[in-house]
């Protein structure tokens, strides 16, 4: 059974996209704004193929859009780093590398999945993810050996998100790759892009979970949710 | 505002075989920022398969109140333009 493992991709993508765009329109320079919202497309893009795929398995009439805008927060399966409020740019872009590191690592996983379907939808959101990567990498890299200022707030950042890395590398027989095995290329990225960017990684291993199980998540998500889906809900089958 | 990121010029070939075009400018801090900041605001519709980005500081253009000696001398000259030929429809863009 395919879907469980489909609906936590799709809902990784959903909600980080969904976190991205609240972005639009305020992000520190008009390039930033774009790059930003770029790539919460690209992400809303690959919720459409992930959660329709999920839908169409499952056999139950639910359509990607009835997945995304009809189900509660305990229904949702994301990773609680990517609920995790935007706050400053410095937390939004350490959000950004940490999840895009593990990204393109899943992805590169799923690529050679013996499923044809999902390996395809791998392949495809290959090429878009290792951009995301190269340019979360770079304003990391920039951003912490840049000013005392940006310095210390993407200490501050890495520092806040660090206990939320954890859960991305738990598994169970749901996830369509063993998620564990990612870890040593997760950290190889993770530990050359931080020495270049003169930060410190954080000493505890302390993860939160609850997240992509659905047992816990934090209360951003029911917040962020009730944004995005309170025009669907309030006008079902609403056209725009 | 003194820490604004620096003015680049963006050119983006369309085709292979044609040239670069001037699109537009934007700001970024360094060349490669420069670049991935031109793939986001110029070629997200596929529009380029190549992209150039030069600090609009080292451009030396003319100035506009030397158009005239620069420029006007050859309206007159009717030989200097190629106009009597027909260009054959596969020769493509020129």
């Amino acid at each position: 059974m395919s879907v469980p493992g489909l609906i936590r991709l799709g809902d990784n993508a959903l909600v980080l996209g969904q976190r991205l765009s609240e972005w639009c329109g305020h992000a520190p320079a008009l390039e930033e704004d774009i790059a930003l919202t770029n790539i919460a497309l690209d992400l809303i893009g690959q919720t459409q193929l992930w959660l329709g795929l999920a839908g169409g398995r499952e056999g139950a009439g639910r359509s990607a859009d009835t997945l995304a805008y009809h189900r509660d927060a305990w229904d949702f399966r994301n990773l609680l780093l990517v609920e995790q409020p935007n706050r400053d740019f410095a937390v939004t872009m350490m959000r950004q590398f940490l999840f895009d590191t593990w990204h393109l690592e899943v992805l590169s996983a799923l690529s050679a999945h013996t499923d044809p379907e999902i390996s395809a939808i791998a392949q495809k959101s290959i090429k878009e993810v290792t951009y995301h990567l190269e340019r979360s990498t770079d304003t990391v890299i920039a951003l912490g050996d840049g000013t005392e200022d940006s310095h210390a707030r993407m200490q501050c950042a890495l520092d806040r998100l660090w206990p939320y890395v954890g859960e991305m590398f738990t598994t169970d027989g749901d996830d369509l790759t063993d998620m564990a095995a990612l870890r040593p290329a997760f950290d190889a990225h993770v530990m050359a892009t931080l020495a270049e960017a003169t930060l410190t990684r954080p000493a505890s291993d302390f993860a939160h979970q609850g997240g992509k199980t659905g047992v816990r998540h934090s209360e951003h998500l029911g917040h962020m949710l009730a944004t995005m889906q309170v025009l669907p809900r309030s006008y079902p089958d609403a056209k725009w | 505002m003194s820490n604004e990121w620096p003015l680049w010029e963006v050119f983006i070939r369309g085709q292979h075989g044609l040239s670069h075009r001037h699109v537009g400018s934007l700001h970024a801090s360094d060349a490669e920022h420069a670049i991935q900041n031109a793939r986001d605001v110029y070629t997200r519709r596929k529009e380029g398969v190549s992209i150039w980005v030069v600090p609009a500081a080292q451009i030396t253009a003319t100035a506009p109140d030397d158009k005239g000696a620069l420029f006007d001398p050859a309206d007159d000259k009717v030989y200097r333009h190629p106009t009597f030929f027909d260009i054959p429809d596969d020769v493509g863009a020129m």
